[in-house]
């Protein structure tokens, strides 16, 4: 959500405060994006590093039935329905074409599911894809179509209010969204949390790895007032150092920085010293082996990352990071939530610093926003009713009314973390944008003290059953929900030479 | 006198029995197939044709991502005629895709070489993202191989080669200037592959499989634009399909986001509406299930499916000099001094004025 946070830098550089419906609309936005993303990367994305789809071919509708009606009472529970699925399933291999699910690693120790919990999470992961193409329908009708939302400008939202009209939000769109976030919540109470519940006993050992750096970062999101960079936000911005819940310390941007040590960039004051974001500096140098290449020589340079740092910490950032952050601000919901899903598994805080605890953090947040959704429908409705149709401040629309020079920074907590935009504008244009963003702060390379990001970090001691069939990397790295488009393959390599390590 | 059922799939051999093994509704295949016909502008009588060709051996599919954001993968993550679900798992053979697929590392890139080696000249690709041709394609690379190596070798092998987003069909974002890694899009990449462009930002998923399945029932690939964009999603402007076209006409235009004709669905052109230069379906297909569209959530075009639209279309919040206005083959320009006394004239002519007084930038 990278408009979000561009347009919140601009806004707060040249003083800019938005109205109110465009604080609601983004917080919609940014709220069904939460939800569905976390339950796509649930199901779509990391599902299949724990379920084996093989497994829930041998399984038993009957019994896949009573397992499903003893966690949940979502309708579509029934033997008849999970025979379905099965029959589909084997249709599915009988015809040879694997496709996505070939070469994949079924059968493999790590897989401790029993075939029915397998055959459900089947049934789940496509009925996950038909809702989630249905939830996300609310950003569509507030930013004219998702992905890529076309309604953040400078100043608000361009989409716009007015009960009385056909061509704007009026009271239909209130009933639709109304709808969608009813679908929303349905799914996540009903078979998303009863599915990590039921999952997560068989794979309890899994609190014990992935633990990271133990440093924490949110920069906060939802917030309840317009003014730019507010403080006062749903979820709480904050640091937590050391996996230490009693103090939850505060956060001052200019203690965000970044090194390039080893990553393929030369600054003009040396590689060894961190710069923060609004002297930063992009100018790329590759000095790593042409390809085609085995490795990367970890010692130098070996990543189109920058090692971002907090006060010279490696920090993680996502769903656990904010809910940490909020369980020990005294948020309400998130600690009733959070101690609902400890109480059940019967395990204590500690479990959250793991791979698990991650899974975990990112179904508690998917649950609390969903519940969350229809608060900020009901305050659009409510500007609606007293006549409040401003969606945009436009006193600083025209560049002329821009001084000389300006800077600002914004921040948004996406979905997979903290992302931060730094802009300084001179003479009516960019001098200089600068953006750090949530797979820099995870998938982090080195910096120059040579401490280690949270993947590497993580990956540290995690058990590996077979080096040619690495699932239990893929657990790890998958539970910070990577950047798909740009850390992934950078994460492989290392993850292929901690391997070798580990194997020598 | 032998019966003549209106049923178009009522002679597709073995038709039901299939479509029963897979779970799918004959009447939502019907309207699937139906659909599909209406999109390619076929006649009903290829509705078997149509039928017959997805119900084969599964085409096999890799989906190859390189300089992007993975927003074409979202977007086929949306796609509902046919859903995912049944683009994936039911019609195509999707052996290799990143972001969904479940092996990683070296076990994924054998999926893709046994699809390049085992079915040579017989699949599809599509590929995401820009491919970055600057210093020996370093800027770009997958298990240690260059993007360029890997398409030159996958897409050079393929019966044809989807290049979707605007990324990939012309370099996109990240070929935006000063462009510092060389990215171009696949045609430039690889000039002897045979490739479809679909571009968009992100593509719209509707226009894949409808391109796929004009393959798979007329045994050719669509016609193109000189973009090399399928004429049945790239063959009108914008501006001539939309739904505030009226307002165009009639000089109604939003002066002000949140303004009354904002609310009332005016005309975004004097807001920067890129829609009178941009070649896309956007107002009769929309965005996630007809929910919407940029024009019609009340923000002007950007043209982000026209080549290098980061630096042509920008800034995107001033309007075009120079539209196009009643009539395609004539310009504003010649319009303003023809239409001075037709009904709409005050504001037309006051928007005519504009344009004909700035050439590139209107600043005003």
């Amino acid at each position: 959500m990278h408009a979000t946070a561009s347009v919140r830098a601009v806004e707060d550089a040249l003083g800019i405060t938005i109205p109110d419906n465009a604080r609601i609309i983004r917080n919609l936005i940014s709220g069904i994006q939460y939800v569905q993303d976390h339950v796509i990367h649930f199901y779509h994305l990391h599902a299949l590093d724990w379920v084996d789809i093989v497994s829930a071919l041998s399984a038993d509708p009957v019994e896949t039935s009573a397992l499903a009606q003893s966690i949940s009472d979502w309708p579509k529970s029934s033997a008849d329905y999970f025979k379905g699925i099965k029959d589909k399933l084997k249709e599915f291999v009988d015809r040879g074409q694997l496709g996505p699910f070939a070469n994949a690693y079924w059968g493999h120790p790590a897989y401790k599911l029993p075939p029915e919990a397998n055959l459900m999470a089947v049934a789940h992961y496509l009925e996950a894809l038909d809702w989630q193409r249905e939830v996300i329908k609310m950003q569509a009708l507030l930013g004219a179509k998702n992905p890529h939302a076309q309604t953040y400008i400078v100043g608000g939202m361009s989409i716009p209010v007015d009960p009385e009209s056909q061509n704007a939000l009026n009271a239909g769109s209130i009933a639709f969204m109304q709808g969608l976030a009813k679908t929303a919540l349905d799914f996540v109470e009903h078979v998303y949390i009863p599915d990590i519940i039921a999952v997560a006993p068989f794979y309890l050992d899994w609190a014990g790895h992935g633990a990271g750096v133990g440093n924490f970062l949110s920069y906060g999101e939802f917030p309840n007032d317009t003014a730019s960079n507010t403080e006062n936000m749903w979820l709480p911005r904050g640091i937590i150092l050391n996996k230490d819940l009693s103090t939850v310390h505060k956060v001052d941007h200019q203690k965000v920085t970044e090194y390039v040590t080893r990553s393929w960039y030369n600054y003009s004051g040396g590689d060894d010293k961190a710069r923060h974001p609004w002297d930063g500096e992009t100018n790329y140098k590759y000095t790593g082996p042409q390809p085609p290449y085995e490795y990367l020589n970890t010692d130098e340079k070996y990543s189109w990352l920058k090692a971002p740092r907090y006060d010279d910490k490696a920090m993680e950032v996502g769903p656990l990071s904010r809910m940490l952050i909020a369980y020990a601000s005294g948020h309400k919901e998130v600690q009733d939530t959070v101690n609902y899903v400890l109480k059940t598994l019967g395990v204590g805080p500690a479990v959250l610093f793991s791979t698990l605890g991650r899974i975990a953090a990112r179904g508690v947040e998917t649950l609390v926003t969903a519940k969350k959704l229809p608060e900020w429908i009901n305050q659009l409705a409510t500007n609606m009713k007293n006549g409040d149709m401003k969606i945009h401040s436009g006193e600083k629309w025209d560049p002329s009314t821009w001084p000389a020079e300006a800077k600002g920074y914004g921040f948004h907590e996406a979905p997979r973390g903290s992302l931060g935009h730094w802009v300084k504008i001179k003479d009516q244009k960019i001098e200089n944008f600068q953006i750090v963003v949530p797979g820099t702060w995870n998938g982090s390379p080195r910096d120059a003290k040579n401490q280690r990001g949270p993947y590497e970090e993580a990956l540290i001691g995690t058990p590996v059953a077979n080096p040619d069939q690495p699932v239990e990397i893929l657990r790890t790295i998958h539970s910070f929900d990577p950047c798909m488009a740009c850390a992934v393959h950078v994460v492989d390599t290392d993850g292929n030479e901690i391997i070798r390590i580990k194997v020598k | 006198m032998k019966y003549q059922s209106d049923d178009p799939l009522h002679d597709v051999p073995g038709l039901m029995e299939s479509l029963e093994k897979k779970g799918i509704s004959r009447r939502d295949f019907m309207k699937w197939c139906t659909g599909m016909a209406a999109l390619l502008s076929l006649p009903a009588s290829f509705i078997p044709k149509i039928a017959e060709a997805v119900m084969a051996q599964k085409p096999y599919l890799v989906w190859l991502e390189y300089q992007d954001c993975a927003g074409d993968s979202e977007a086929l993550l949306r796609a509902s005629k046919p859903t995912v679900g049944q683009i994936v798992l039911d019609i195509f053979s999707v052996d290799y895709h990143e972001t969904i697929m479940a092996p990683a590392g070296f076990q994924a890139e054998k999926s893709l070489m046994d699809v390049v080696k085992n079915q040579k000249g017989k699949y599809f690709v599509v590929v995401e993202g820009a491919i970055p041709l600057k210093d020996n394609g370093v800027y770009c690379c997958i298990g240690g191989k260059s993007a360029i190596d890997i398409a030159r070798e996958v897409c050079g092998n393929a019966v044809a080669t989807i290049a979707v987003g605007t990324c990939a069909t012309h370099g996109g974002i990240p070929a935006a200037l000063p462009n510092p890694t060389g990215a171009v899009g696949v045609k430039e990449a690889i000039p002897n592959a045979t490739v479809i462009n679909l571009p968009g930002c992100p593509v719209n998923a509707e226009n894949i499989t409808a391109t796929i399945v004009h393959y798979l029932t007329l045994g050719r690939l669509p016609q193109t634009d000189k973009l090399g964009r399928p004429l049945f999603a790239f063959g009108k402007r914008i501006h001539d399909n939309c739904e505030r076209r009226g307002h165009f006409d009639a000089g109604q235009y939003v002066k002000k986001w949140g303004d009354e004709g904002h609310r009332q669905g005016w005309c975004l052109y004097e807001m920067g509406c890129k829609g009178p230069e941009t070649f896309h379906n956007c107002p009769t297909v929309k965005y996630n299930e007809g929910t919407s569209w940029p024009v019609q959530a009340g923000h002007g075009c950007i043209g982000c499916s026209e080549p290098h639209f980061w630096d042509t279309m920008t800034p995107f919040y001033r309007r075009l000099p120079n539209v196009p206005g009643f009539g395609v083959e004539k310009t504003a320009d010649k319009v303003g001094v023809g239409l001075a006394a037709a009904t709409a004239a005050g504001l037309a002519v006051h928007a005519v004025g504009r344009a004909m007084s700035s050439k590139k930038e209107d600043k005003e």
